[in-house]
């Protein structure tokens, strides 16, 4: 049970992390229907800025939590300006082309940050410092629990709190559910698509950002190609809960975090990355709608 | 003073990019030693690249901004509107026949906005278009056999001797049969994106499957070359109807995402089930094509390939294009332009896609065997997402649909790196622009697939 345990919570915390990535690519694919293949890229941007930040603040000789929330600040900055800058280069002027040329040009855009992160930087792993702090009391509530995997458990609620105030409250989540539902017809009414979707661009790379941060100092080193395979996850998570709903994708992204926990605990670890891909093409087959999408009709 | 604004913008843009690349190209951190290094040389090149390529940015997207707006225009041909950077005075040509060049949901490779549809008036005929008039240069050039011909009879002979030139060392006759491997391997590709249009991102899986079919049998049964290459082709067919099958009914973006899948699975599996792949360390000493057990040295045998690749590329082009222009090809164009209508006229959607998966991944299949034989090592790391996001590079820059194209894609993109050096590190940096760049100045590629068109025409069978 103990170990039932352990997995149950491992996929937990594993799960939350896809649940931050995805909710990216969810909300990208609601507004322009386009899978934003250079996300997973902004994740691993975000994890570098706060290895590079926090190593010269360590360096200046800052310690503690201020190095965390410095270096935490300035990867959720450089993330979003990187999510917007992506958008304006390789998707606006797209806008009106066929499906299939965005979706090229982000895979190239995809390619390209993952070979200049590693040109500039190194095409190793780096140890990530392990920024988030001891939690001690847990150990006296003899709960089951790391305090890093609390820590991300709570950020991630807080954030998906945060997010759904976002969408559901303000003006500017009006107007991204208004842009999803129909562009055109948004457009009309008065509001500034293009802004709309930058903000959703710069909304999903500030949670990519978060994830990368927290994931990084859970696994403790980084290289250039960890967003790719964050990236297709946290995508089947998407897809898992149904591409375009916002609880379907934290939903997704939990089921598989315990999927990949529980195959790797009871039947093998060498195939940790298999039983992802399983499962999206498995759901895919099945249910392509997601668990919480609606399908669509197909009109002419 | 628009100048003024101009550079106003770009400093701003420029001062963005230096702010975005701060802390990756400035900052390197090392770990190890705790050094912290400092290069700000490489924000005054941003800088000044940003500044510079912005300029260039505003100028391409003005001049493609314009070719649409001619598209609108009346008489204005579509091929003249859409391929800004190759028309020059002979795209511009107005033919007189007006086209419907309005808004077309088509796929990138079709600039040639062509089906001129004959109103209710029985007296005419549909005849196939003169090629000439309205086309750009290259596409005149390929149309015509008195000016291609004596081109293509140089490059034939050039390609015969090559191997017998003194510059030609073992290590430049390999590059060339590198390039030629990924000219068919494009032209595979191209079959499944160009044509058929689907977007196919785990096409190295079945370039993996030929080359391991030709090593595992030659390991388990001792099955040589010639036997393998059919083989590998077949099960790699096998292969492509078996991932065809459950992706059918899936969109392009999904589909997208499932080969991709797919090929990650096939890698990972080839990793890690070491009692059947021999997992990451591959299998060595598979042995080379043979030619009536005569024994060759390792020049020779180099030679020998690049002749077999050479052939196995005419036939590749052969097949290609006699499928373009067959029926399965014609229905591979219609399910790219429209599924649904395409259903609709009785084109059964999923033989198409079946078929386009099939022969796409039969191409892979063989060059898998050849790539096997000609390293005579294989393992898992040769066939990466890396290498399908190359080949896909090839077609996208090429033309997507177009058979020149592609070839000219593959040896610009696979001998470039190896002859600028210097170049070679940044060749995937370089991929993934080229990507970029190409989808948003000139989604139709180097050399755009040309498209029989048809004119209607009131007088019966009287061309124009």
């Amino acid at each position: 049970m103990d170990y039932f345990l352990e997995l149950f919570l491992g996929g937990l915390t594993r799960g939350s992390i896809y649940a931050l990535i995805a909710l990216g690519y969810t909300m990208v694919y609601g507004i322009i229907e386009l899978i934003n293949f250079a996300h997973g890229e902004i994740y691993m941007i975000g994890a570098f800025t706060a290895l590079i930040v926090s190593s010269v603040l360590a360096f200046a000789g800052f310690s503690g939590m201020s190095v965390l929330f410095l270096a935490a600040a300035v990867a959720i900055i450089y993330s979003a300006a990187y999510g917007f800058t992506v958008e304006k280069i390789a998707y606006k002027p797209l806008r009106q082309a066929p499906r299939l040329s965005p979706l090229i040009s982000a895979i190239g855009m995809s390619i390209f940050l993952q070979n200049y992160v590693m040109l500039a930087q190194t095409s190793d792993f780096l140890p990530f410092p392990s920024l988030l702090p001891e939690l001690p009391f847990l150990g006296k509530l003899g709960v089951n629990i790391g305090s890093t995997e609390l820590i991300i458990l709570v950020t991630t609620a807080i954030s998906m709190v945060f997010l759904t105030l976002l969408i559901k409250f303000t003006r500017m989540g009006k107007a991204m559910r208004a842009t999803a539902q129909d562009r055109n017809m948004a457009m009309l009414v008065g509001v500034d698509v293009n802004r709309t979707i930058s903000y959703t661009f710069i909304i999903g790379s500030v949670l990519a950002a978060i994830g990368g941060v927290l994931i990084a100092s859970h696994i403790g080193r980084i290289n250039f190609y960890i967003g790719f395979i964050a990236g297709i996850k946290a995508f089947t998570a998407a897809v898992l809960g149904g591409i375009g709903s916002i609880p379907g994708a934290v939903l997704g992204a939990l089921v598989l975090g315990w999927t990949e926990s529980f195959a790797t605990g009871y039947v093998s670890s060498d195939y940790e990355d298999v039983f992802a891909f399983i499962l999206l093409v498995l759901i895919l087959i099945v249910r392509p709608s997601g668990l919480l999408g609606r399908s669509t009709v197909q009109k002419v | 003073m628009p100048a003024m604004t101009q550079i106003r913008q770009s400093l701003v843009i420029a001062l963005w990019f230096m702010f975005l690349t701060f802390p990756i190209l400035v900052i390197r951190v090392n770990t190890i030693e705790n050094i912290i290094e400092w290069r700000w040389l490489n924000m005054l090149y941003i800088g000044a690249g940003s500044f510079l390529g912005s300029f260039a940015w505003r100028y391409f997207l003005a001049r493609k901004g314009q070719g649409t707006r001619k598209i609108a225009a009346p008489g204005g041909t579509a091929a003249a509107a859409t391929a800004p950077p190759e028309t020059g005075p002979d795209g511009n040509d107005l033919s007189a026949s007006a086209r419907s060049a309005g808004k077309s949901r088509t796929f990138p490779s079709i600039p040639e906005v062509e089906a001129v549809s004959a109103p209710a008036d029985l007296g005419g005929v549909l005849t196939p278009a003169p090629a000439y008039a309205d086309k750009p240069w290259l596409h005149r050039l390929l149309d015509s056999p008195r000016l291609y011909r004596p081109f293509l009879i140089a490059l034939a002979v050039a390609a015969l001797v090559f191997p017998f030139l003194p510059f030609a060392s073992t290590y430049q006759i390999n590059i060339l049969t590198n390039a030629l491997l990924y000219v068919m391997l494009g032209l595979g590709l191209n079959v499944v994106v160009g044509l058929a249009g689907l977007l196919h991102l785990g096409y190295v899986a079945f370039y993996a499957v030929g080359a391991y079919s030709y090593a595992l049998l030659y390991y388990h049964f001792g099955i040589g070359f010639w036997t393998a290459l059919p083989l590998g082709a077949l099960l790699a067919a096998l292969f492509g109807i078996l991932l065809g099958f459950p992706v059918l009914r899936l969109r392009g973006d999904y589909l997208a995402i499932v080969t991709l899948g797919f090929a990650e699975i096939t890698r990972l599996v080839l990793e890690n089930w070491n009692e059947f792949s021999f997992g990451p360390s591959g299998i060595a000493g598979i042995p080379r094509p043979g030619l009536f057990g005569w024994e060759m040295d390792l020049h020779a045998a180099t030679i020998y390939i690049y002749f077999l690749m050479i052939v196995l590329c005419l036939l590749t082009i052969f097949v290609v294009n006699r499928l373009q222009n067959s029926r399965i090809g014609r229905a591979w164009v219609a399910l790219r332009e429209d599924e649904t209508a395409c259903e609709a006229m009785g084109v059964n959607p999923t033989a198409a896609k079946l078929t386009a998966f099939a022969l796409g991944s039969t191409w892979a299949g063989l060059a898998g065997v050849v790539f096997a034989a000609k390293t005579t090592f294989v393992n898992p790391a040769s066939f990466t997402f890396l290498e399908s996001a190359m080949i896909l590079s090839i077609v996208v820059l090429g033309g997507m649909g177009s058979i020149v194209g592609v070839i000219i894609g593959a040896f610009i993109l696979i001998l470039m790196p190896e002859y600028l050096r210097a170049f070679s590190e940044y060749r995937m940096l370089l991929f993934g622009l080229i990507m970029v760049v190409m989808m948003i100045f000139r989604p139709q590629g180097i050399v755009s697939g040309v498209r029989r068109s048809y004119e209607f025409h009131r007088e019966t069978g009287e061309k124009r």
